[in-house]
């Protein structure tokens, strides 16, 4: 298992790091790669940037906790998942997960899983510049309840088969 | 013990980490936030709805009722609004 974690400043370069969980290793039939990217807009409103902050320390530590929650969970060969904070302006890339596995259901269960646990439970705010000034992005509910499906027991991976 | 505040809670408050020695009695998280609630006006604001403020002892997230002994490091944040 090939598993990254990192947050970061600086852009970073999705196929490139899907790229590195395939190399020299030939039993993953599946690599899911989801990017986020930064929208020119926030509820309608045009914004100039996002500006990400984080709780060093906690934000690796929560991401490592969900990462092997999903290795228990799904029978994954790699996981990568990157988070940048700073200033980030649209266009560009915010997170990548990149889940890796035999077969792609697991892949993209993965994914969506840790996705949607980021979103929620890891310890980054979003602040988007506005014409009118600095604003916190606030929580959406569609949010709050992507993430609570994955609190109900998941289907054993034998009556999966 | 330090604690560490993130996001509009470390705007309204003014500071992001501060040394504290809260006075005896106060056990969970819950009552440290009423303690720090009335140490001032930027803290009464920041803390104005105790349930929308998210807590974290040493790097894991805690309910209100979590006991705060022992603690080295209480953060305290908005819902999270990463990914």
């Amino acid at each position: 298992m090939t598993t990254t974690i990192r947050l970061q400043r600086e852009m970073f370069d999705a196929a490139a790091e899907a790229a590195l969980v395939t190399r020299s290793r030939t039993d993953i039939g599946a690599v899911v790669t989801f990017t986020g990217v930064c929208r020119a807009d926030e509820n309608g409103e045009a914004i100039a940037a996002l500006n990400l902050e984080h709780y060093p320390g906690m934000a690796e530590a929560e991401i490592a906790r969900h990462v092997d929650a999903a290795y228990t969970r799904w029978p994954l060969l790699g996981v990568t998942v990157i988070h940048r904070y700073g200033r980030i302006v649209p266009g560009e890339p915010i997170v990548l997960v990149v889940a890796a596995s035999s077969h792609r259901q697991a892949a993209f269960t993965a994914a969506e899983f840790l996705m949607d646990y980021l979103k929620t439970r890891a310890p980054f705010w979003k602040q988007v510049e506005k014409p009118t000034g600095a604003a916190w992005v606030e929580t959406k509910a569609a949010d709050d309840s992507a993430a609570e499906r994955w609190t109900t027991p998941p289907p054993s991976r034998e009556a999966a088969k | 013990m330090k604690l560490r505040y993130f996001a509009w809670v470390r705007e309204r408050i003014g500071l992001a980490e501060e040394d504290i020695e809260p006075p005896a009695g106060i056990a969970t998280v819950g009552e440290l936030v009423a303690w720090l609630a009335q140490r001032g006006d930027g803290y009464a604001y920041a803390f104005e709805n105790p349930k929308v403020v998210r807590a974290a002892i040493d790097k894991s997230h805690v309910k209100p009722d979590a006991r705060i002994e022992g603690a080295g490091e209480i953060a305290f944040f908005p819902p999270m609004t990463g990914g």
